[in-house]
């Protein structure tokens, strides 16, 4: 951190908070003007982590592009791979095979979940509840990334799906491994619920927090947990019905006034539907292949044209705008990041709050540094 | 699309839209919509058909290219009307697209895709900014002006957002050519290693 007196006044100061901040969750930066301890500007600095995924992706084959996408956001690999793979059935028009879609359904929610845990963890760690609370949340997440090794051979980079399904099937016995889990969950989610909802500390640091309007955050394309706690009922996987998500029953919990509270509190509701929906798919996947055989990996080519694919990632949409030429390379790679596009409001919010209140606006937004600078 | 495209034409007679096809299975058709036009498109498309979320904007560069065409001719051989087919090349001028995907949150539908050309790649690089339509644009923007060059006119701060800022070039832009030395930078230790050199030489 640097100190400055500031060139627009003489009294307030400029601080560059990060890029090595330990609570900016990665290498960012923010240029932020304070008066006293209030923020009256901030300025985002990004790209310290740029390595230009879109070029490298443009300069490999189709199949090359599935494991950087693992690198996007590094805590929830499988859905960055399912987004892809989704954009690129949509352009080549390839079915799914029926078992495969189950197992990303399934594979997805978990994601979700221990996305969701890990936020809750580092949220809490952002409000200097140093360690323990990170501690719990992690002890969960590493039961799911354990259940991702075992069914894929990595925990964060996996490279487990392929166009028209999945790279390989589920190893004898990590369904029941995974029921367990999952029968498990809510009694943790109740535990830490006890732990903290209720808790004063935390109330009095995120109630009436950088509220949001629902008007706002949809002008601010704002998505997934954010954008539902502004209170707007929109969730792609409600919305498009992609994959098999209509066959599954489970609500979309909203917030009401969109302040920190309620972007903490949707992701422990959110988490609880995840439970739900797993239950419900790994009560019925049926069995059968779970790629796609027509479907071709290698020296693929899929006819020229182009196709947006977009999911509901634990962040927010996450897309993919694919532009095909009918050669081996996709023409153009373009990553939707919902990492990046939820930052748009995030001056919008800090400004008036104080300097403390910044790094609670910023993990309630919930950003991985991997997706933003892409 | 079409009923899309029909609205707009009805409600904005002068501006210049049509329809581009896409060949592919997805068939998510898109709009291309004149340069001057595109303003005004948004707002139409924001206020009265309900397109409140732009989700994605994305640049896209088109480079100069050769196209071959096959036209059929009809001339007098001996006497005879004969086709006769013939293989003409065009050139097509190289133009940068920045493409812009709607949906509305209100009514649960899109994408509705929207596509801005400019004139060439290097002087003529000007379309109007849509981030006063939508605030999401924002950063996308950025991102299209700093690796495409594409220049953003009205948008409230266009800076790079990915690169640096005393960067030259355009990354994502097909010609672009990596320089070779990126890593090379002159340390204290290429000063040690001359004197060596020297020492040795001199011995």
């Amino acid at each position: 951190m640097s100190f400055l007196p500031s060139l627009e006044s003489p009294q307030t100061i400029d601080v560059s908070l990060g890029p090595q901040h330990p609570s900016t969750h990665g290498v960012f930066r923010m240029n932020v003007t304070l008066d006293g301890e209030t923020v009256t500007r901030l300025q985002p600095v990004f790209g310290y982590l740029h390595r230009n995924h879109e070029k490298i992706a443009e300069g490999n084959s189709w199949l090359a592009a599935m494991p950087y996408t693992d690198r996007l956001d590094y805590i929830c690999p499988l859905t960055n791979n399912w987004a892809y793979a989704l954009a690129v059935e949509k352009l080549a028009g390839i079915e799914v095979a029926e078992r495969a879609e189950f197992i990303r359904v399934i594979t997805a929610e978990l994601t979700r979940l221990q996305n969701h845990v890990a936020f809750l963890g580092f949220v809490l760690g952002d409000m200097g509840a140093w360690g323990t609370a990170l501690m719990y949340a992690f002890r969960e997440r590493e039961k799911i990334l354990d259940l991702f090794e075992s069914l894929t051979g990595a925990r964060m980079m996996c490279n487990y799906m392929r166009f028209g399904g999945c790279r390989c099937d589920l190893p004898p016995g990590w369904l029941d491994t995974t029921r367990k889990l999952v029968d498990g969950f809510p009694k943790f989610l109740d535990e830490m619920e006890a732990l903290l909802t209720g808790n004063e500390i935390l109330l009095a640091r995120l109630q009436g927090v950088a509220p949001m309007t629902a008007d706002r955050a949809i002008n601010g394309g704002m998505s997934g947990p954010v954008l539902r706690a502004a209170g707007v009922d929109y969730d792609i996987r409600k919305v498009d019905n992609y994959g098999i998500y209509n066959r599954f029953k489970f609500r979309v919990p909203r917030g009401t006034v969109g302040d920190c509270y309620d972007r903490f509190m949707i992701r422990v509701l959110e988490a609880r539907e995840s439970v739900g929906i797993l239950k419900q798919a790994i009560a019925v996947i049926p069995e059968g292949p779970v790629v796609n055989p027509k479907a071709k990996q290698r020296g693929f080519r899929p006819p020229a044209g182009e196709a947006y694919g977009r999911i509901e990632g634990p962040k927010g949409e996450l897309g993919f705008y694919l532009i095909a030429d009918g050669s081996d390379k996709p023409y153009r790679f373009r990553i939707r990041p919902p990492s990046l596009i939820n930052l748009t409001l995030l001056e919008e919010l800090c400004v008036g709050t104080k300097i403390a209140d910044v790094m609670v606006i910023l993990g309630s937004i919930d950003i991985v540094l991997g997706e933003v600078d892409r | 699309m079409n009923d899309v495209l029909e609205a707009i034409r009805t409600a904005l007679p002068q501006a210049i839209v049509e329809l581009v096809n896409n060949p592919g299975p997805s068939a998510q058709h898109s709009l291309l919509v004149g340069r001057k036009d595109a303003r005004a498109v948004a707002e139409f498309l924001r206020d009265s058909l309900g397109f409140d979320f732009c989700s994605n904007v994305s640049g896209v560069d088109w480079p100069p290219r050769k196209v071959k065409e096959t036209v059929l001719n009809t001339e007098m051989v001996d006497g005879v009307e004969k086709e006769i087919k013939t293989t003409v090349e065009r050139d097509v001028p190289g133009y940068l697209e920045a493409v812009y995907h709607l949906y509305s949150i209100r009514n649960k539908t899109g994408p509705v895709t929207l596509r801005v050309r400019t004139g060439d790649r290097d002087a003529d690089v000007s379309v109007h900014s849509l981030t006063p339509v939508w605030k999401s644009a924002d950063f996308q923007e950025r991102e299209a002006f700093d690796l495409f060059g594409i220049r953003f006119d009205g948008h409230p701060d266009l800076r790079r957002i990915l690169m640096w800022e005393e960067f030259a070039d355009h990354p994502m832009r097909k010609d672009y050519m990596a320089p070779d030395d990126f890593e090379y930078e002159p340390t204290p230790h290429d000063k040690i290693l001359a004197k060596v050199k020297a020492r040795t030489e001199a011995a």
